[in-house]
This record gives C-alpha cells, structure tokens and sequence, in this order.
C-alpha cells in the first residue's frame, strides 16, 4: 500500500455566475485533471452554483505562511496615507 | 519551544477563539485542537458515508420514479457530504487514505443510527424526518464553529440537508393517508426510528465528556440534553398533524415549561451499538469495505492511465 501512488488532492474554484470571481470551493481527489473537472463538477456544482470551475492540483500553490503575518502584512498598517481619510481638507469642499 | 511559550500561544489562542475569529489550517494551534477537529470532522465525514448504505438498500425498490430520483439524489449529497468534511479534514494534516484505515479498522466511530436495519420503504421516511431532521438540530450550530473549513463544509451542507428531512416526512405524510397497512407501515417506522434518533444527539450531559472544551471551542453551542429537547419539541407536532403517535407512553406537555417531558432513554443499547454490536455493524463494515476494496483496482488503472498520458505528453513537448 505505502509504495502505491495515491489520487492527489486538488483544489476546485467556481465561479457562481457571470460578472462574479472564481471563488475556492473546497477540494478533492483525482487521478488527473480530467477526472478532477469531473468530479467536481459533481461534488460542488449539483444544484446550479456554478458556470465555470478551475482545478489546480494543490502541490502548485504556493501559501504565505501565517506565522510570518508580521513581515509580511504589518508595513502596510502604518500607512495611513494610503487612504483618503489622511487629507484634512475644509469642510466648505464638495464632490471630493 | 519552551513550556511558558507554548502557554502563552494556548492563551493567545483561546483569546482569539472567544472574539469569534476563526481558526484556518496553518495558525498554530493546540494539539488538543488539532486532534479533537480530526476526531470530530471525521467521525461526520464517516457517518455520512456509511449513511447511504441503509438506504441506497431501497433505491432499486422505490415505489415510484419520483421517489426513486429523490432518494438517489439524497444518497448522492450524503457522498458529496461526506467528500466535503474528509478534504476539510485533511487541512489538518491527516491524509485520506488514514481516514478510510481508521474507519475500516474500526478506529474510528460513526453515527450508530446507521447500524439499524431499513426493512421496509417506510423506513426511508422515517430516516429523512428523525434521522437528518436530528442531523440538522446538531449541525446548524456548526456553521458558526471556530475551525474555518469546518464551518465552511457545515454551510454547504446545511443548505442542502433541509430537502432530506422534506422528502422523508413527504413519504411519511403519503403513508399515513394512504391504506390501513401502509399507515401501519409508518408507524412500526416511526416505532423503530424514535428512539435510536434521540439517542443520536449524544449520551447526556452528565456523561458527555467532551461538552466542556467543546463548547470552549465552539464545536458544540447547546448541550447534548439542550438539542434533544429542542428535537422532541419540533418533532412531536408533525407526528401529531399526520396522525401517527410517538412511541413513548410517559411523552407529555409540560405547560410550565413549555416543554415535553419524555421518558427513560435505553442508554445500555446506545453503548451495545457504539461498542459494535448493534444488529448491523458487521454488515455496514463488510459493504464499505468491500467497496473499498473492490474499487481498487479502477483507483490504480485511473492513476496508471493518468501517469501514461502525463508522459506522452512530456515527450511530444521535447
């Protein structure tokens, strides 16, 4: 058994209708990518949720890591600047 | 890490847990966590699976086409059910491969509402109303559990569970209208499923060991006695509108507590079946099994076929 190669895992993303992203739907086995478009059309999509899906197989993803949540998202928090709400102007301003 | 580092992660955790965040894959967590999520997770995805033996038993036996696509349907999401828990399941780092072995070996539990016999057409009735009508009480609450794929899967499943409990209540309401035998039919179904349905929501509170930190972490809302309480009060109504009679003599309204008081539950057989010994448990493990076993060699030809054509493909790009 543990020589045997298993169905790798892949992540399924639908999108739910037209003008919408793809958004990750969850995952499952497949033996290739076929099958998994398969599969996941019967595992995700049975009443209607979608008008397309990607399959990636998962071991292509690439995850931050949480614990590095510091280096990696903190410099962007103290740059208030970046948002409108930063620039006093004088209350008389419209359309601004 | 040291022992006050690890205190302090385990307190920073807790904290985060009771502000309503929620716990995704790789945020460390305790291994009580850890382990708690994969025992619970796949203990669902494993009831979910050996579910649809006891009643993919009559999909050939349906008494109409329309019963027989609903039924299959059903069947059908209790599968995708079942998918959706196990690959929520292995985020934590279990593969699938381990879950079937600790389900097959017997490892690992599943609900013992399953290891009872479906012996009539009434019975896929009986399991759509008390059976997932008693899922759904113990699975809304998850939805809003800490662990995020948990919750997530839940969502899904909720929403698709609530047609399951219709149908049943459907073939029972169609049953108890029809001839004198088939409203007998469904009352020797209701006779057989009421019980084993209240004992399905968990032993009592009082016995329950993990309800404290379950409910720390969110993987529990109400009590076990809270939820079954909650059960013979939603249920005892519909039995009454279809004109069947609850199988339980001491089965009262409690005007004081608006409430029904019921009687004693059989807790020694609940244990009998959790033990294995309940009057389908060899059969219900000698089916998945056998499934399993059976489908093997289709598992390894799709893989062989897959590494073929990935290879041609690998040299046709040279």
């Amino acid at each position: 058994m543990s020589n045997k190669k298993n169905w790798p895992l892949w992540e399924v993303f639908v999108r739910s209708k037209n003008g919408l992203e793809h958004r990750h739907f969850g995952s499952l086995h497949a033996a290739d990518s076929e099958m998994a478009m398969e599969n996941a059309r019967d595992v995700y999509t049975r009443r209607n949720e979608g008008v397309s899906i990607w399959v990636v197989e998962s071991k292509n993803i690439t995850a931050s890591n949480p614990e590095h949540n510091g280096e990696l998202f903190e410099p962007a928090q103290d740059k208030v600047y970046r948002h409108p709400t930063f620039y006093e102007l004088p209350d008389e301003v419209k359309y601004m | 890490m040291s022992e006050e580092q690890v205190k302090n992660l385990e307190k920073q955790f807790e904290e985060r847990i009771a502000r309503d965040e929620k716990i995704e894959p790789k945020d460390w967590m305790p291994e009580k966590y850890r382990q708690t999520h994969i025992r619970q997770m796949s203990q669902h995805a494993h009831s979910e699976i050996v579910g649809m033996l006891p009643e993919g038993n009559w999909i050939t036996r349906a008494p109409s086409l329309r019963r027989k696509v609903a039924l299959l349907a059903k069947v059908q999401d209790e599968a995708g059910h079942g998918l959706y828990l196990y690959s929520a399941c292995e985020t934590l780092g279990i593969s699938r491969d381990e879950l079937y072995e600790q389900l097959h070996s017997g490892k690992a539990k599943y609900s013992s509402i399953f290891n009872y016999p479906t012996v009539t057409w009434a019975d896929m009735g009986a399991i759509g109303w008390l059976v997932d009508g008693a899922a759904i009480i113990n699975q809304v609450p998850l939805c809003s559990t800490s662990f995020g794929p948990y919750a997530r899967a839940m969502v899904r499943v909720c929403k698709e569970e609530s047609f399951h409990q219709r149908q049943g209540y459907e073939i029972m309401i169609k049953l108890a209208n029809g001839t004198p035998e088939q409203k007998d039919m469904a009352q020797d179904a209701l006779n057989r499923w009421w019980w084993p349905s209240l004992m399905m929501l968990g032993p009592t509170d009082a016995e329950s060991i993990h309800t404290e930190q379950s409910m720390k972490w969110k993987l529990k809302r109400k009590s076990n006695d809270e939820l079954r309480q909650q059960f013979i009060d939603q249920t005892v109504p519909q039995a009454d509108l279809i004109g069947l009679t609850i199988p339980d003599p001491d089965l009262k309204w409690n005007e004081e507590r608006q409430s029904y008081d019921f009687g004693e539950i059989n807790w020694d057989e609940f244990w009998q079946v959790v033990k294995g010994h309940g009057p389908m448990n060899k059969e219900r493990m000698k089916a998945r099994v056998g499934a399993w076993e059976g489908g093997e060699w289709v598992r390894d030809a799709a893989m062989a076929h897959a590494e073929k054509q990935q290879e041609r493909k690998e040299k046709q790009a040279v």
